[in-house]
């Protein structure tokens, strides 16, 4: 593999219930990765194995080179963004933010500057006393995102992080990441079920299904080719 | 830290106490005959009756706490608040307290019945027999499992009350599909401590239950150790009932089902049942038998300790002496239990949680409780003569009552604690290790403000457990060391029966005021406005 | 682990820090709480005492008669007990038996009890009498004697304690076994249907016939003195029976082990002067076992002076207590 490539899964195995699952992936440094695939596919698996949050049977990740197989979700050089849950409610935005920076939010006035930088870069200006309460479930993403960027770590996991929001909104969130990406130069994968979602950000995608990436390619052809039958099924319909 | 290595640690000073003493009891014992002591009629005599009382009484316990439960759920009504306080009431007094609470209410000069010779109906002799020991088991312990029910059911999200408003579901099917798979995630739970504490009942089993035919292990224990100062044969029945009580509650928790408590946005509480006639009656009905059978009683404690006596009992320098060691030592025996069940919950969290090991995790709770089964007498006497040889044992006094008073509390630490912690990491055990937010900063940031509510209530009830409990404190034998339970002992020991009436009385005020205390204190208001 | 290692530290620190006392010698006297508490006799009684031997009367308060021995049973010699006070008559032979105790070298030269006392190494300090006290605003006409309670019918209630876990129950049980002699589980059997129930305690059982539960409590003959004493209250009497009131009497030893005789002696010596002896009827509730100089409380005229003490020698007490209590288990559980 090249020292191009940030993310490479290699034969990595799962078990979950009833289903074994088996992935391999390589993604290049400043990609954008999208995941699709039906629910219960073992998508969100993928993701967590890659963070960190479930252990292999079998297999490695090696992400910039280094196998972090053995590493805590912590020490991996990763940031992951939820569905939901990204924020604690008890805490204000800037708090939230913070953590990111220290677990112990103990800041001092330069990382409490690049708190209320980021907090600028995402929109969210004025906001930094609020509480998660207070805020639309678009701002509380830029949040989450504001986070992911004071981490500074190269990858970025996202799991279905706007697929709550409202259509228009949906979009301006995708766009944001999109300009946020190329910025920061940063390698992204995001799980969605939405092929308009691969279709917006992803120069990439992989498809997902019974535990396996069954495709992968550049995201317009493996969409247009429709192939295997699964994907089919997935994307539905011709005209939609 | 290793995940294992908190519940290791709080598990060592739970066998250390508890294996300790029954090691040292038993090398203590001349020629001791574990498979001889077995051969006796009378022993199986015994166990047969124990386990049939214990059944009966937590069948009985639990099944009034589940519409009791369900009828505080869904209803809010004046003195709602102080009922649920009025309910961890009845755990803590002490049994001889209870006993005479509960023969005031149901006795055959009782409330009850003089109201039904009031009403002409004639006297009802009620109390004394199996009877006696049902009432008193569920005084003592359908509250607690009620409100072990209550927090499972509370834990409810509100979309699912949405959602079931939105089918039209009718107040039955609420059960079926809603409440009762919440509670079934922590009836086994309950049960088994109920269990466990209607097993080793004592006092309240020969008292209430009328003659020697009511004779639990416990009181076989008992007659061994000290009647016959038979060490052996006292080690031997602890250690049946201790195995005992450990394969029946392991069986009962066979029975238990992973909580499925979906993640909730907020905690508006709507529920589309709280119209209905036939629901509004059988709620007034559950709250009724519970008035009947735990405040009645708790009341008859109370005026009780309005007598004459009163005012020169409360003068006593004694007396505040006592309530001063008393709270000592409950406010540091629920620190170290809710310190110890923490411990054992960080692990049984990740077990639960992270490696998927349920039945793992609920045998690690449940060999925390494991005390409560060992008769607090073997446990004191195995204590003085493990510790003799090394340590002035009057001088320890203290803080061994303090040790075993804070071990008796764990699992109900364990049980108040357990669902919320659970509820916490589903929430935040991905964000917390994707931030690298561990050890101290996870408790102080995240864990501390979302769990100030039940560690508030794990905490109250922890110390008042201590403050109500005689403990080993009265087989030590110290003289400078007197607690508000021994004191009321003394009192009833010689002849005081109303100077023990007005402690009884100030130690249920006590535990009260304690409660609301800790509870309100350390859980401050409720946000629960979760994203 | 840590806090609690902790905590035991800091407090033997607390403990080892106090002042060990006023005297330099110092008698450690193993008793029950009742003995020691605010009202019992003991407050008086370590006053006075102290104020004649130049040392420290130190009490160790243990939960019953039965614990004061066997906590002695389990510290074997190195027990910390000059002098141990409140043994039963009942568990009198086991204690010999131990070999913890030495001979008192005391001639009671004024004991004044019912029985003749012979023992070396035993001395009594009280004594009272077994008897079914009553309720006489609900019972008119009680029974003349223990067969006529037998032979009560069945709704006369009484509240017993256990024997195998109180001293008044123990006591019920001998009585009945001197009375009916083999005969005893038969009147068990009797005895059983009017029992409303059998306690742990005594605390247990006079409380609930306070409560007004039953008309009839197994107590002493000396518990109306209190009624009478401390409340002014004439209502409740003792039951007096025909056949004779089973005897308890309570002694006291001196260890092996002390390691002042002479002290413990000189305690047990004072034991049995007025200055012990008086605070007895309205500390206790017992009778002393010397004459009192100011004699007994007028109350005590009132109470039931049994015709005739009845006792097992402690011997046969030791030997056939298993199978009387096995035999009483049986005949009450049918």
């Amino acid at each position: 593999m090249s020292d191009r490539s940030m993310l490479q899964v290699e034969g990595l195995t799962f078990r979950y219930e009833d289903m074994q699952m088996v992935f391999d992936l390589t993604l290049a440094r400043g990609q954008c990765l999208a995941v699709l695939g039906p629910s219960g596919a073992g998508k969100s698996t993928l993701l967590s194995l890659i963070a960190g949050f479930e252990k292999p049977l079998s297999g490695r990740v090696l992400v910039a080179g280094e196998d972090v197989t053995q590493r805590k979700p912590a020490d991996r050089p990763v940031t992951s963004l939820f569905q939901e849950h990204n924020l604690f409610a008890h805490l204000t935005v800037e708090q939230n933010v913070g953590l990111g920076l220290d677990p112990g939010l103990r800041l001092d006035a330069a990382q409490r500057h690049a708190v209320a930088g980021e907090l600028a870069r995402v929109g969210l200006e004025g906001l930094e006393k609020r509480r998660p309460a207070q805020l639309s479930g678009g701002q509380r993403q830029r949040v989450a995102l504001a986070r992911s960027l004071v981490r500074d770590k190269p990858l970025l996991l996202l799991d279905e992080p706007f697929s709550a929001l409202d259509p228009g909104l949906r979009l301006e969130m995708l766009d944001l990441l999109r300009q946020l990406q190329a910025e920061r130069n940063l390698t992204v994968v995001m799980v969605s079920h939405n092929p308009q979602d691969a279709r917006r950000i992803a120069g990439e995608t992989a498809f997902v299904c019974d535990g396996r990436i069954v495709a992968a390619g550049p995201t317009e052809a493996l969409l247009a080719a429709r192939e295997p039958a699964a994907l089919r099924a997935f994307l539905g319909p011709e005209a939609g | 830290m290793p995940w294992w290595l908190p519940a290791a640690l709080a598990l060592t000073v739970v066998a250390a106490v508890v294996g300790g003493a029954l090691l040292a009891l038993g090398l203590a014992a001349p020629g001791f005959d574990f498979v001889g002591n077995l051969a006796d009629a009378y022993l199986w005599r015994v166990v047969w009756f124990t386990v049939l009382q214990a059944t009966l009484s937590t069948l009985l316990s639990v099944a009034l706490a589940v519409p009791v439960a369900r009828a505080m759920a869904r209803r809010r009504f004046p003195g709602r608040g102080l009922l649920l306080r009025l309910f961890s009431l009845s755990l803590v007094i002490p049994t001889i307290v209870a006993i005479f609470g509960i023969a005031a209410v149901h006795g055959r000069t009782g409330w009850v019945n003089d109201a039904l010779a009031f009403l002409g109906l004639g006297r009802a002799d009620y109390l004394y027999g199996l009877t006696g020991i049902l009432i008193a088991h569920v005084f003592f312990n359908m509250p607690i499992a009620a409100r072990i029910l209550l927090q499972a059911v509370e834990a409810v999200p509100p979309e699912t009350w949405r959602v079931a408003s939105q089918f039209g579901l009718k107040s039955r099917d609420l059960f079926r599909l809603i409440e009762w798979p919440a509670m079934r995630t922590v009836l086994p739970g309950a049960a088994g401590l109920v269990f466990m504490l209607c097993f080793t009942s004592f006092a309240v089993v020969l008292t209430l239950g009328g003659g020697p035919k009511a004779t639990t292990l416990e009181v076989a224990v008992y007659q061994a150790l000290r009647f016959d100062f038979d060490l052996g044969r006292a080690v031997t029945l602890a250690l049946v009932q201790l195995l005992l009580c450990s394969v029946i509650v392991t069986a009962v928790l066979r029975l238990a089902v992973p909580s499925t408590t979906a993640l909730t946005e907020g905690r508006i509480y709507e529920r589309p049942d709280t119209g209905g006639r036939i629901g509004i009656a059988v709620d007034a009905l559950a709250l009724l038998v519970t008035i009947g059978l735990v405040v009645l009683p708790l009341a008859a404690v109370a005026v009780a300790g309005f007598n004459p006596t009163a005012a020169e009992v409360l003068t006593r320098a004694t007396l505040w002496r006592a309530t001063g060691q008393s709270l000592v030592i409950a406010l540091s025996a629920a620190s170290l239990a809710l310190l110890l069940g923490g411990a054992i919950l960080v692990t049984s969290r990740i077990l639960r949680h992270r490696l998927a090991r349920a039945g793992a995790a609920g045998r690690l709770e449940l060999s925390a409780s494991l005390i409560l089964v060992v008769p607090p007498f073997v446990l004191a006497t195995g204590l003085f003569v493990l510790l003799r040889p090394v340590a002035d044992v009057f001088a320890l006094g203290m803080p061994l009552v303090i040790l075993v008073n804070a071990l008796m509390a764990l699992p109900f630490v364990v049980r108040f604690l357990g669902g919320p912690m659970m509820e916490e990491a589903q929430r935040h055990d991905r964000l917390c290790q994707s931030l690298g937010i561990a050890g101290w900063n996870r408790l102080r940031l995240i864990e501390w403000p979302g769990l100030r509510r039940p560690v508030g209530l794990a905490l109250a009830v922890a110390a008042t457990l201590s403050l109500g409990d005689l403990g080993v404190v009265a087989l030590f034998g110290s003289q400078d060391f007197a607690t508000l339970p021994l004191l009321l002992y003394r009192a009833m020991g010689g002849f005081r029966m109303s100077e023990a009436a007005v402690i009884a009385a100030l130690l249920s005020l006590l535990c009260l005021v304690l409660f609301l205390v800790i509870e309100g204190g350390l859980g401050g208001l409720r946000r629960r406005d979760n994203v | 682990m840590h806090l609690s290692t902790c905590l035991l530290g800091a407090a033997a620190i607390c403990f080892a820090a106090l002042p060990a006392g006023a005297a330099d010698k110092t008698l450690t006297v193993y008793t029950y709480d009742a003995f020691t508490s605010d009202w019992g006799p003991g407050p008086a009684i370590k006053e006075a005492f102290e104020g004649q031997c130049d040392c420290t009367l130190e009490f160790v308060a243990l939960d019953s008669s039965i614990g004061v021995l066997s906590r002695l049973r389990l510290e074997g010699e190195n027990n910390r007990a000059d002098v141990v006070l409140g043994l039963d008559l009942n568990i009198l032979a086991e204690a010999k038996e131990s070999g913890l105790f030495a001979a008192h070298g005391v001639t009671p030269d004024n004991l004044q009890l019912p029985i003749a006392w012979r023992d070396d190494t035993f001395l009594p300090f009280d004594f009272g009498y077994f008897a079914f006290v009553y309720d006489t605003q609900v019972l008119a006409d009680p029974p003349k004697s223990l067969r006529d309670l037998v032979e009560a019918p069945d709704d006369l209630k009484i509240i017993l304690e256990d024997p195998r876990s109180s001293t008044p129950g123990l006591g019920l049980l001998l009585w009945v076994r001197s009375v009916y002699g083999d005969e005893a589980p038969a009147a068990w059997a009797k005895l059983a249907r009017k029992t409303l129930t059998t306690t742990k305690g005594w605390s247990e059982a006079y409380g609930l016939f306070l409560e007004g539960e039953a008309p009839m409590v197994l107590s002493y003959t000396t518990s109306p003195a209190y009624h009478m004493i401390a409340e002014n209250e004439d209502r409740y009497r003792a039951a007096s029976f025909a056949e004779g009131h089973y005897m308890q009497v309570e002694v006291a030893a001196m260890t092996r082990s002390t390691d002042d005789p002479e002290l413990a002696q000189q305690f047990l010596r004072f034991m049995l002067t007025p200055g012990f002896q008086s605070t007895l009827p309205t500390g206790q509730w017992m009778y002393p076992v010397i004459d009192l100089p100011e004699g007994l409380p007028a109350a005590y005229d009132r109470l039931v002076d049994p015709a005739k003490p009845l006792l097992f020698p402690a011997e046969e007490v030791a030997a056939e207590r298993k199978a009387w209590v096995e035999e009483w288990l049986q005949a009450v559980s049918e």
